[in-house]
């Protein structure tokens, strides 16, 4: 099964990368490729479970249910349900770690998904450099001299 | 109750050149700085779960810690401990490594529970947390650093064999090595010159001893009148921003090449130039670091050690004291004060106190004065002339000086000899030198830094003051304890004269 992981540190506290990121219906504020997300039927975006159907800048168009969201572990896993990836069993989750020296944030997403063999290298170069090195990134450049030295 | 520690740095070398070493159970002497020697008990390999090691650390404490987990998969791995010298119970910690996939780096987490009373909580956990982790961490980060430009094997460990246990360490009687790695510390930093507020606590870093120098903890900070003229900005502190304070009495962690009067663990006061005291640890030149007696503790030397120094050189070399003479002391249930009025009755002086209340005239009598005069409330010189039969007094030791000159001189016997020792209320300003001629006035404006300016003069002075401690003729007063976090309580304590006797901080 493909497994794509991918970490940085973010020069600023735990607690102040958590505040953006816990946001499930947040991407447009905090990713470069998201254009707008909604939480479907109407529920609150930290209640377990549910959907956020959001369109990305190239036009297209992914469902994702929130399968788990720790405010203690700073983690938020979630499974995609549509999207033109053609991935299945797709389940992802992005996780805070402190570094307490400096103050600053260690990041990692990864994911497990299922594909056809053939697609599976350029799935896990795309998803992991244009996805989530492109989001890790975004948030290092947002926080960038915020740490405590 | 439960104390948790964590702490988690960044190492810029791969997971996989980290791992290999840190899942190696006896690695830890080659890569943490405080210890001097490890073995696994019973030559088991260093991954066997189950495996106990065995060591030394470089201050001579012992202990054994036993592996409980290792796991390859997640690159982890935590150990419990069977024994050491201070009481950790219930301790088990766990190291764990993740990839930093951009840049390829390694994310380091350290952290452990056990069990404590309330009261030691804090201390161990600032143990485990600054001398262990932090110190650890620094050492790794600087040691693969290096490795992976070159790929430099790591040296061997250097493992005794399990028949005798450390016992070549014991051997060689070797003095520990300088410990190389930067830790980092709380302290108070001031950045702008002002009142109280400018005290900020802050994090910095304290480097490894360089030559001449060695690194100390602190266990008790002094406060002094010349810390709030750094802070305000008169004297002694113009480069910003600096850590103010010039006393404290703690434990060497570790000296740098050439010193060799100190030692690590040994118990330590000073009293000296540079500032920099307002810190839980703190590395400096040497050569004025005293060694502390055994039997005076650091808090006493904190309160005492400044102050005394200062009373012992107005005592004994600005005015040697002779038995019979009579002594008017300023300020006499401040931290100097009372030590000045103990002293001076002991040398054999009759001593007036001048003070500012009651409770302060009660400080001053019990501390050895024969008299306390509440300035403000009465005419001190007046009161002086009666107290001494209209002769007068034959020294003043005046550390209050604009507000207080005319007072002492007013005070002073014929041929008396007025010691103006500091500037609490401002400096003393331009007098007319004549008019000292009407009763031969003797002026001496004295500082300190020019009577302890070798090592040998400081060090004859501190076994003076030591044995007068020991002998009750001074006797340490400590108004408050405050913790460091709380300085600018502390000053503000000091500049409104409410304090009798020292105050110090606790790191």
């Amino acid at each position: 099964m493909p497994h794509v992981y991918v970490s940085t540190v973010i020069d600023a506290p735990v607690a102040a990368v958590w505040a953006v990121i816990r946001d499930f219906n947040g991407l447009p504020d905090w990713t470069p490729f998201v254009a707008e997300s909604r939480i479907e039927a109407n529920m609150p975006a930290d209640k377990i479970g549910c959907i956020r159907a959001f369109r990305l800048k190239d036009g297209g168009r992914i469902r994702e249910r929130l399968l788990a969201l720790s405010d203690y572990e700073f983690s938020q896993s979630y499974a995609i349900l549509e999207s033109p990836m053609e991935v299945e069993d797709y389940v992802a989750t992005l996780r805070l770690l402190p570094v307490t020296e400096g103050g600053r944030s260690f990041a990692e997403w990864s994911a497990d998904f299922a594909c056809p063999p053939a697609r599976e290298a350029e799935l896990v170069s795309h998803i992991g450099r244009n996805v989530f090195l492109a989001g890790l990134q975004a948030l290092q450049a947002r926080f960038a001299g915020a740490g405590r030295r | 109750m439960i104390v948790r520690v964590l702490r988690s740095c960044v190492i810029d070398a791969p997971v996989d050149i980290v791992w290999p070493l840190l899942r190696d159970f006896n690695s830890h002497a080659r890569w943490h700085p405080a210890i001097a020697a490890s073995h696994i008990e019973g030559g088991e390999p260093p991954d066997h779960v189950g495996a106990v090691r065995a060591f030394r650390l470089r201050d001579g404490g012992f202990l054994r810690e036993q592996l409980i987990a290792l796991s390859d998969r997640d690159m982890s791995l935590s150990y419990c401990l069977l024994e050491a010298p201070v009481r950790l119970d219930g301790y088990v910690a766990t190291m764990r490594l993740r990839r930093v996939t951009e840049g390829e780096r390694t994310f380091l987490q350290w952290q452990s529970r056990f069990d404590s009373s309330a009261g030691e909580a804090d201390a161990l956990a600032r143990l485990v947390g600054e001398t262990i982790y932090e110190v650890g961490m620094a050492a790794l980060q600087a040691r693969l650093r290096r490795a992976t430009g070159a790929l430099v094997p790591a040296p061997r460990p250097v493992v005794p064999p399990p028949s005798s246990p450390l016992t070549d360490v014991e051997r060689s009687g070797a003095r520990p090595l300088p410990v190389l790695a930067a830790l980092q510390t709380n302290a108070i930093v001031i950045e702008r010159h002002g009142g109280p507020e400018v005290l900020i606590p802050r994090r910095v870093d304290v480097p490894p001893p360089g030559p001449g120098e060695v690194r100390l903890r602190h266990l008790a900070i002094g406060v002094n009148m010349v810390d709030l003229h750094g802070r305000a900005g008169d004297f002694g502190l113009d480069i910003l921003p600096a850590i103010p304070g010039m006393e404290a009495a703690g434990v060497v962690l570790d000296v740098g090449p050439g010193v060799t009067h100190l030692a690590a663990g040994d118990p330590v006061v000073y009293a000296c130039s540079p500032p920099g005291a307002y810190a839980e640890a703190r590395t400096m030149p040497a050569s004025m670091v005293v060694l502390l007696p055994p039997d005076i503790a650091p808090e006493t030397a904190a309160a005492v050690f400044l102050k005394g120094i200062t009373a012992d050189l107005l005592l004994h070399d600005v005015h040697p004291l002779r038995a019979g003479e009579s002594v008017l002391v300023h300020a006499a249930a401040g931290g100097l004060g009372l030590l000045l009025c103990g002293w001076a009755r002991a040398l054999g002086a009759r001593v007036i106190g001048v003070v500012s209340s009651d409770a302060k005239a009660e400080a001053a009598i019990d501390a050895g004065a024969a008299h306390a005069v509440v300035g403000g409330r009465q005419d001190v010189a007046a009161a002086v002339r009666e107290l001494t039969g209209g002769r007068g007094i034959d020294v003043v030791y005046d550390g209050i000086g604009q507000a207080s000159f005319e007072i002492s001189l007013a005070s002073l016997a014929r041929r008396g000899h007025l010691v103006s020792h500091g500037q609490v209320s401002g400096p003393v300003g331009l007098r007319d030198i004549d008019s000292l001629a009407t009763k031969s006035v003797r002026l001496s404006r004295p500082n300190f830094l020019h009577f302890t300016e070798t090592a040998e003069d400081l060090r004859r002075r501190a076994d003076r003051l030591f044995e007068a401690l020991r002998q009750g003729q001074v006797r340490p007063r400590i108004d408050r304890r405050l913790p460091l976090s709380d300085a600018a309580a502390a000053h503000r304590r000091l500049e409104s004269r409410q304090n009798i006797g020292s105050i110090v901080l606790i790191p």
